[in-house]
């Protein structure tokens, strides 16, 4: 289980790393998404993997599993969520006003 | 009366709120609700720094290491002071010279741009921090395509991917301090790092590490200040400057974990955060250095100077004593305001009257306090470092004086190529002229009040590098 999850980080990242590095805006927000799954599981294993216990207070509960990541997590998918629309929307902008959807500096010097 | 905490995050919150509900398309409003809430700012921070500090708040009552705490000591306060008093001069700056008019929602970004500012410096919770760093991100990805144009949205693309990769770091970076010490709360992050077995030193320093990086992302420290020339240089001349005190939050938080969390006594991070901040501050000095002699125009000029002032800020504070952080306080005051004030006079310099006389003469007071000359306060600021790291007097010296050096041929290039010209008829607006004026008042003020407020600093240093009132405020709420 921990090996599964940790080898599903480390390509997740690795995605993310190789496409985040391209010169393409679209290929660059695909990586930014790959990067925030992988941190949205990181965060999520910070607390432990304790599968099938529960979050809240249960009475009958045998056991539980941390809570707070899951909160962070929820936090941290709302905002990679919204600022994946804004950056959409920049490039969508930038690439409609230039023609040219390169993210390399090379024309700002 | 005591002002709750919180207000000076909700003022701003609520009065973009406001603006975007009943007057989205009624600019005398929004310009009038702006005022309010900054004035109401500043408000605030007189009545916060009247308290006594430090003061704690649970926010929702949830006790302590659970809940989210927010906590004022004297640096959120100075912090807030300082964004308080620069956003009044650059919101007049604003006003006076219609910058608001470019495109829409200029106020209420402006607004939530103060929201994350105020919230970032309040608050007492690593994760909170997190979510404010994103709060005035949002607001600042707005604010520098405010305006539109090819250049500004390029440049805000890359800024954009930029900051975003950083929040990842982020995130990950409060992955493995959650998964060591499990819990995010500072004050108790403090004890739990500090009683942390041998074991699990690695991963912390780790942590540390990441976290380290993503401040430098927001200070741009080299070598990860790639994003700033061009950004800075594009975006809307007031935007910039008061983006100068954007910066400075990368610096807050590198000073705030590393004399709370990962002080040079932690057995298991040691003086890591002394060790990469003093070499990354001089190699970030002599960039930006380089970068001004090399810049084009003066919008660029003042994004590298921004840069120094950063290099220059962070030799200091990587000091991590007591006299090195008052001398780097110091030098933050004053550098914020003269990059500020170096932007509002390019934002002059493009506008009718800008080769001016009275450009020009405000161009050479804000060029002697940018290079830290005599007699502004720059000087005594790059004074105070220079003596606080008689440590490492073998680099500091030579680094700092050459760089100013430079720094000044850079500034005297710029000032001959713009102002050396036959004098024009037409008169820059004197409305226009007020938010450098006073932004240069307030660096004559810093100057002849030098002693008590390096005084106030000092005892704010010690307190910083003696946390345990914040602590024990902290855990008070429990």
């Amino acid at each position: 289980m921990e090996a599964l999850v940790a080898m599903a980080i480390g390509l997740l990242t690795a995605a993310g790393v190789y496409l985040t590095l391209r010169p393409r805006s679209f290929d660059v927000i695909l990586g930014l998404s790959f990067l925030s799954y992988a941190v949205n599981l990181f965060l999520f294993a910070s607390g432990r993997l304790a599968p099938g216990k529960l979050p809240i207070i249960d009475p009958g509960a045998s056991g539980y599993t941390d809570p707070l990541p899951q909160a962070l997590v929820l936090t941290a998918i709302v905002i990679s969520f919204g600022m994946t629309a804004v950056l959409v929307m920049m490039g969508l902008g930038a690439y409609l006003r230039t023609q040219s959807d390169s993210t390399d500096d090379k024309d700002a010097e | 009366m005591i002002p709750d905490l919180v207000t000076p995050i909700v003022l701003p919150a609520a009065t973009a709120a406001v603006m975007l509900l009943i007057g989205r398309n009624n600019l005398a409003l929004q310009r009038g609700l702006s005022l309010v809430s900054v004035l109401g700012l500043t408000g605030l921070w007189v009545a916060l720094a009247l308290q006594t500090l430090p003061r704690a708040e649970a926010l929702g009552n949830w006790p302590a290491p659970f809940g989210i705490v927010l906590v004022a000591d004297g640096l959120s306060v100075l912090m807030l002071g300082l964004v308080a008093g620069l956003a009044g001069i650059v919101l007049l700056h604003v006003l006076a010279t219609g910058t608001d008019r470019l495109g829409a929602s200029f106020h209420p970004l402006f607004q939530f741009q103060l929201m994350g500012l105020n919230g970032a410096f309040l608050t007492g919770d690593a994760f909170t921090l997190f979510v404010f760093f994103e709060v005035l991100l949002i607001a600042s990805y707005g604010l520098v395509v405010h305006g539109g144009g090819a250049a500004r949205l390029l440049a805000g693309v890359r800024y954009v991917v930029t900051n975003l990769v950083g929040s990842t770091l982020f995130l990950i970076g409060l992955g493995v301090v959650y998964a060591v010490t499990g819990t995010l709360n500072m004050a108790d992050l403090a004890a739990k790092v500090a009683a942390l077995p041998a074991g699990d030193a690695g991963l912390i320093r780790v942590a540390a590490v990441m976290l380290l990086l993503v401040f430098a992302v927001k200070a741009a420290l080299v070598p990860l200040q790639v994003w700033l020339p061009a950004t800075y240089a594009e975006s809307p001349a007031p935007v910039a400057a008061l983006f100068a005190v954007m910066t400075k939050v990368g610096a807050y938080a590198a000073l705030r974990f590393g004399t709370l969390i990962f002080p040079p006594g932690t057995p298991a991070t040691g003086t890591l955060y002394a060790d990469l901040l003093l070499p990354a501050g001089l190699v970030t000095l002599g960039v930006g250095a380089v970068g001004m002699l090399g810049a084009q125009g003066i919008n660029r000029t003042a994004a590298y100077a921004a840069i120094t002032s950063t290099g220059t800020l962070f030799i200091a504070l990587s000091g991590f004593t007591p006299l090195a952080t008052s001398a780097g306080l110091y030098y933050l005051i004053h550098s914020t305001l003269a990059v500020a004030a170096l932007f509002l006079i390019a934002d002059l310099v493009t506008r009718a009257g800008g080769r001016s006389g009275a450009v020009a003469v405000l161009f050479f007071a804000t060029a002697i306090g940018v290079a830290g000359m005599p007699p502004l306060s720059g000087f005594l600021g790059k004074l105070l470092i220079l003596q606080a790291r008689w440590d490492f007097a073998a680099v500091v010296w030579p680094v700092v004086l050459t760089t100013s050096l430079l720094t000044i041929v850079a500034l005297a290039r710029l000032g001959s190529d713009l102002f050396w010209k036959s004098a024009t008829a037409d008169r820059p607006a004197t409305a226009s002229l007020i938010a450098p004026v006073l932004i240069l008042s307030a660096l004559v003020a810093l100057t002849i009040w030098a002693g008590p407020m390096t005084d106030t600093l000092t005892l704010l240093a010690r307190d910083l590098h003696a946390p345990a009132p914040y602590l024990a405020t902290v855990k008070a709420l429990q």
